[in-house]
């Protein structure tokens, strides 16, 4: 494929995304009040889009075949409690990563 | 200070956003493009999932209309990160447009809480984690352009730094919260369609039956919601 049709993708990928990033705040965020139903949405958007990205990190996991999304299991439950133990995101984040590649590997 | 503080913020997405940037590096080169390729798309186009999508695009020569389509499905969720910012985006100024611009997933979960310390600013905050994590993926990604393929380290399963980069804040919002429905409905919405649609559809029908949800449910939890504030 020569390149500028490899340009005109990279632009329509960029154009696209900034698009979907821009959209709300076109439509919603004007000099007026944000509406009350956007309102609503902002408070309790957050949580529920992490609980979709998790979901969606995870999306790929074999339960049925081996290793039956074990290593997931093992590492995220690491995770999970050693950031209720200790409270420290990186420390957290380091030792899940390094035991799940310990385990898939 | 308010550099430094946004810094420590964003180490956990720099791990990640370096080792990803490096395997879209490798892999867009090993398809025969120059570095100067992948500089500029993560300079440009900035969204790490849709990047990797963008490889197959450009090598398999995708027509501009499927790429467009492609990128509404793969980067449609992003419409939910603008409808959760705009409020806190407010009054950002001239920082507001590459605010937008630069709203990843992993820069939304460092802003969406919008919490920081009374003597941080937080709009400062908002801009420096956006312009780190952008850098730190346009740094690893040219690198692994560059000399990815000297490496022979075995990297599987070093995208689980993500995982548990969400894992962690998913946890802390569950702790700033008292009332959990939105996070369960998140969860339980997105399992329920990952095992309807399957895991290359489900994200657009989750966002979908999200928003119905807490739209149906929208009277119980404001009022929730308000009778917390009262207490509290």
């Amino acid at each position: 494929m020569g390149d500028l049709h490899s340009g005109l993708l990279v632009a329509v990928i960029a154009l696209v995304t900034l698009l979907l990033r821009a959209l709300p705040f076109i439509i919603f965020g004007g000099k007026g009040k944000t509406p009350a139903f956007i309102t609503y949405l902002s408070n309790v958007l957050p949580c529920a889009i992490m609980g979709m990205l998790i979901v969606y990190c995870l999306r790929g996991t074999e339960l049925l075949k081996a290793p039956y999304g074990i290593p997931e299991l093992i590492a995220g439950g690491t995770v999970v409690f050693l950031h209720l133990w200790k409270k420290n995101t990186l420390l957290s984040i380091a030792v899940g990563t390094i035991l799940y590649m310990f385990l898939v590997q | 200070m308010n550099i430094r503080y946004a810094w420590k913020r964003s180490l956990p997405v720099m791990a990640g956003y370096i080792v990803l940037g490096m395997g879209f590096g490798i892999l867009l080169t090993s398809k025969g493009y120059s570095v100067v390729w992948v500089f500029l798309m993560s300079l440009l186009i900035y969204a790490g999932s849709m990047q990797y999508v963008a490889v197959d695009l450009l090598a398999g020569g995708a027509s501009l209309i499927s790429a467009a389509l492609m990128t509404l499905m793969v980067n449609a969720r992003h419409l939910f990160y603008g409808i959760s910012m705009i409020d806190r985006y407010r009054g950002t100024g001239r920082k507001k447009p590459y605010l937008i611009f630069s709203l990843t997933d992993e820069t939304y979960s460092l802003v969406c809480s919008g919490d920081v310390p009374a003597e941080i600013d937080q709009k400062k905050y908002f801009f420096w984690v956006s312009l780190l994590d952008q850098s730190y993926w346009v740094i690893g990604s040219t690198l692994g352009g560059l000399i990815g393929n000297m490496l022979t380290f075995n990297t599987a399963g070093i995208d689980f730094s993500m995982t548990a980069l969400f894992i962690v804040v998913f946890i802390e919002q569950w702790k700033s919260t008292r009332n959990h429905a939105s996070a369960l409905i998140g969860v339980t919405v997105s399992l329920v369609c990952l095992l309807i649609f399957g895991g290359d559809n489900f994200l657009i029908p989750s966002m979908a039956a999200i928003t119905a949800v807490l739209t149906l449910l929208r009277g119980r939890l404001e009022q929730k919601e308000s009778g917390e504030k009262n207490n509290g």
